[in-house]
């Protein structure tokens, strides 16, 4: 379950990581964030995100053409 | 908060941002945010044609002149402007107007957007004294989150940074 939800519905690069390192600002260590996108490069690019601010990028995937992604506050 | 460990490890980054139009003001904003939001320090210097980029009232413009590269979508193909059909009064503003909606159709941040964004999350921007002089542009009329600095402010800057990009 996530703690907050996250719509980047369209918006485009690169918008849905700096909304979502907002809303990570304003969370907990451990708490998950759950967003949904409709721009294709936002897979690639919240991998890169994750990997470099060591939050855990719980799940990535999509549905139609929105991509969800769920992230773990590190 | 940082502690210390992560201070030490923390990567930076500097621009030089040299270009103010409406298309040439994306590349330095969007990676200085992005950088930001991925905890690099960023730096951006902002000389000659960029540094109206820190003026208070924003009001960029666009010009297909001088550019075979820009094409812009239209009816299923692409349309390139001839530079003698750019030149004519009003194409400009119309193109400007164009590139606009496009930005705004397809949820790409603005600039005002995204420099409110790098403002926010503490991207340092230093406007250079010597384009001020030269181009006689007042404190006053910048923002005030401007810091004020020459080329040795820039290399101070730029010769601990992990990236440096002139754009």
């Amino acid at each position: 379950m996530a703690d907050q939800l996250l719509d980047a519905k369209g918006l485009n690069c690169p918008l849905p990581i700096l909304k979502a390192k907002k809303a990570l600002k304003g969370m907990s260590p451990g708490q998950v964030l759950e967003i949904k996108a409709t721009d294709p490069g936002s897979v690639a690019d919240f991998a890169a995100f994750c990997n470099q601010t060591g939050n855990e990028l719980i799940s990535s995937g999509s549905e139609g053409d929105v991509y969800q992604f769920e992230i773990k506050k590190s | 908060m940082l502690d210390t460990r992560e201070l030490e490890n923390a990567k930076s980054m500097s621009i030089i941002v040299t270009k103010g139009s409406l298309d040439w003001a994306y590349p330095p904003f969007i990676l200085g945010t992005t950088a930001a939001a991925m905890d690099v320090d960023v730096t951006m210097f902002f000389t000659f044609y960029g540094l109206p980029l820190l003026k208070k009232d924003l009001n960029l413009k666009f010009t297909p002149l001088g550019n075979p590269a820009m094409e812009m979508p239209m009816m299923g193909g692409h349309m390139a402007m001839p530079n003698v059909v750019g030149m004519l009064p009003g194409v400009g503003a119309m193109a400007g107007g164009m590139m606009k909606n496009l930005i705004k159709k397809k949820g790409v941040a603005s600039i005002p957007e995204l420099r409110e964004a790098a403002i926010e999350s503490d991207v340092k921007m230093i406007g250079c004294q010597m384009t001020l002089d030269l181009f006689e542009y007042d404190r006053a009329d910048m923002i005030d989150e401007m810091e004020i600095g020459g080329a040795a402010t820039y290399m101070e800057q730029a010769l601990k940074a992990d990236v440096n990009l002139f754009i």
